[in-house]
């Protein structure tokens, strides 16, 4: 049915991609963790210690790769609100990963200023490279590849992040060698992030 | 004119704490802290600064808008979620001049009364996050930042506060919302944050260029702020240039500088020796400007009256070989993306758009979808809880009223008609 007159509703698009999260292994947060998170929470008033969830989602991410359903009901404890408060966060920002991915989440910047330089042509090579779609995981779960919007360093498009490190000014013909070089070295193969400025 | 905000950003170790005391670090602060908070906003008001997040909203009056009299704690949340495509400026503030904005925090707290700022920077900015930490640490030492700043009694703390990719986050209302651990989606206005905003405590939300833009309006003088620049625009501007131009950047000018000096002078013209079709002047959300319109100067007035904005003054320059149709489908892409979904006509007239605009740039569109486009369009602007809805729906119109055009041969020929170089070795589909 139709909501629109000249539009297909309900077509594939708009079928849900959302899947609960998968259970994963018994998680709490080491000592160490927990006493980070206690000293960010400590950085809102007391009684709202939910204002540091964002912090304690990523640390149950940089340790298990992504958000299972275990790691979040841990966030709930730790914060004194439900899961399905945590939930409601984890599934609304884009940097959250709600399966797992491959050890290198290669992010691509496709908005317009990347869009103009070639950042379609960018994703392109790495998907053809490693036989997956954007989205996708390599059969080795080496490589996640994800098409992402602006990352804000349109002067050096185009853009492509590698988990929290940056790469500037990659033209398409060398993501190939990009990837490569990551085997090899890790996020130390990044170029980094390098603004250029003009002193007028 | 001589760079204000960024004197120093091709030093090496300009972020450090010794370059920045250098070029008058926290003599503005050390000044504002002899004044009355009063002063410091009767100063800021006179100086005429706008907000520059996008709104140009002036400053002054939202310090003074903030409520006092309420007894709560009152809080400044930087708005550090730089997002808008096309902007950059933000990112390299607090990349090579972090003190800058540490304090133009701690001068907006003692203005309002507050003892606490928040930084909301974006998620993917962790490595500006490490450099931002790394400074406040350096001021907190310093005594810059803490307990009895310079003996004054005025305590002082400044906090990062990390996002996790949302655009939306960027809209004032959405911004505390998410400082609160949810998700971030714009509240219903009234009341607006100055007397009811981070829990509930009455809340300036300023934009980081805003904010650094205070210590040189203390230290250095309203008189000397209103000197540069047109009237009602004073003040230094970041401006970035980014898309098919020679040199992309970010150039700080005072808002006499024209839009053409922009992509000539300061961005070094078109690249690949092509000519120019259209730029954006504003990051992604206000309408386009044609070769023939760029003789206008960059400010906020003078776009406006030009039929555009100067939102976030991040301009992005095509060259004639872009597609208009593939340009609005790339853009509605994100906004359907970034979409918070609370409000319906943006959350359902984004995605119908984009799949239009798919639609007629694969080359299967038809003459009647030209025509459901403005008609989508318009039923989203002005009809949503915050700016986005509007934002959406302007490259559309823009590109709709600028490039008919193009849009009816794409409807004609049954494919894209202007293909640029990398796009034309993949058939019309793939791309």
């Amino acid at each position: 049915m139709s909501f629109h007159p000249d539009l297909p509703y309900a077509t594939a698009f708009q079928e849900s991609d959302r899947k609960l999260s998968p259970e994963g292994e018994a998680f709490s947060f080491t000592p160490e963790q927990r006493q980070k998170f206690e000293e960010l929470a400590s950085h809102y008033p007391p009684e709202q210690r939910k204002s540091a969830i964002i912090y304690a989602l990523f640390m149950v991410q940089d340790r298990i790769g992504y958000l299972s359903a275990a790691g979040m009901r841990h966030v709930a404890e730790v914060i004194g609100c439900t899961p399905a408060d945590v939930e409601d966060v984890a599934t609304y920002y884009a940097m959250f990963y709600k399966q797992p991915v491959g050890k290198y989440v290669v992010q691509v910047c496709r908005t317009l200023s990347c869009a103009l330089k070639g950042a379609e042509r960018v994703t392109e090579e790495i998907a053809n490279h490693l036989h997956i779609a954007p989205g996708g995981t390599d059969a080795s779960k080496t490589f996640t590849l994800l098409e992402v919007e602006c990352l804000g360093a349109c002067d050096r498009a185009p853009v492509v992040m590698v988990n929290d490190g940056w790469h500037e000014c990659l033209k398409p013909e060398d993501a190939v060698k990009l990837l490569e070089t990551i085997k090899a070295s890790g996020e130390a193969g990044l170029s980094g992030c390098v603004h250029a400025v003009e002193g007028k | 004119m001589e760079p204000v905000l960024i004197p120093h950003v091709r030093e090496p170790n300009s972020f450090t704490l010794d370059s920045y005391l250098t070029h008058q670090g926290y003599e503005g602060l050390k000044k504002a802290l002899t004044m009355t908070p009063e002063a410091i906003i009767d100063a800021v008001k006179a100086s005429g600064l706008r907000g520059r997040g996008g709104a140009g909203f002036p400053t002054g009056l939202k310090w003074q808008f903030v409520d006092k009299k309420v007894n709560k704690p009152r809080y400044i949340c930087c708005n550090a979620d730089e997002s808008e495509p096309g902007t950059f400026k933000d990112h390299l503030l607090m990349e090579r001049n972090p003190h800058l904005l540490i304090e133009g925090c701690a001068i907006g707290c003692y203005a309002i009364g507050s003892t606490v700022a928040y930084i909301y920077i974006r998620g993917e900015f962790l490595h500006v996050q490490h450099i931002l930490e790394r400074a406040i640490a350096e001021a907190y030492k310093a005594g810059h930042l803490g307990k009895n700043i310079y003996g004054s009694g005025f305590d002082c703390d400044v906090f990062v506060h990390r996002g996790a990719g949302a655009y939306e986050a960027g809209e004032e209302t959405a911004l505390i919302e998410s400082l609160e651990g949810k998700r971030a989606q714009p509240r219903i206005k009234p009341p607006f944050p100055a007397s009811a905003g981070l829990y509930n405590c009455p809340t300036a939300v300023n934009n980081v260029e805003t904010l650094c833009n205070v210590p040189p309006i203390i230290t250095r003088g309203v008189e000397w702020y209103t000197s540069v620049g047109p009237e009602k625009n004073g003040g230094p501007k970041l401006f970035c240039v980014s898309g098919h131009v020679n040199t992309p950047g970010v150039f700080e000018a005072d808002m006499h500088v024209t839009v053409r000096q922009l992509i000539y002078d300061y961005a070094g013209g078109i690249a690949n020796g092509r000519q120019l079709k259209a730029v954006i002047p504003g990051g992604s959300s206000v309408p386009i400007l044609l070769p023939s319109q760029i003789d206008v100067a960059a400010s906020f007035d003078a776009l406006q009256k030009a039929g555009t904005l100067l939102g976030s003054a991040g301009m992005i320059v095509m060259d004639d070989t872009t597609c208009m149709v593939w340009v609005a489908k790339n853009l509605l892409h994100f906004y359907r993306h970034e979409s918070c979904g609370k409000c319906t006509p943006c959350r359902e007239g984004g995605d119908w758009l984009y799949k239009i605009l798919d639609k007629i740039e694969r080359g299967e569109g038809t003459m009647k979808d030209i025509d459901l486009l403005l008609s989508v369009s318009d039923n989203i602007a002005g009809k949503t809880l915050c700016a986005f809805g509007d934002a959406a729906a302007t490259p559309v119109l823009t590109t709709v009223k600028q490039f008919r055009a193009e849009y009816e041969a794409h409807v004609k020929e049954g494919r894209c008609t202007c293909p640029a170089d990398w796009r034309a070795r993949t058939p019309v589909g793939a791309h």
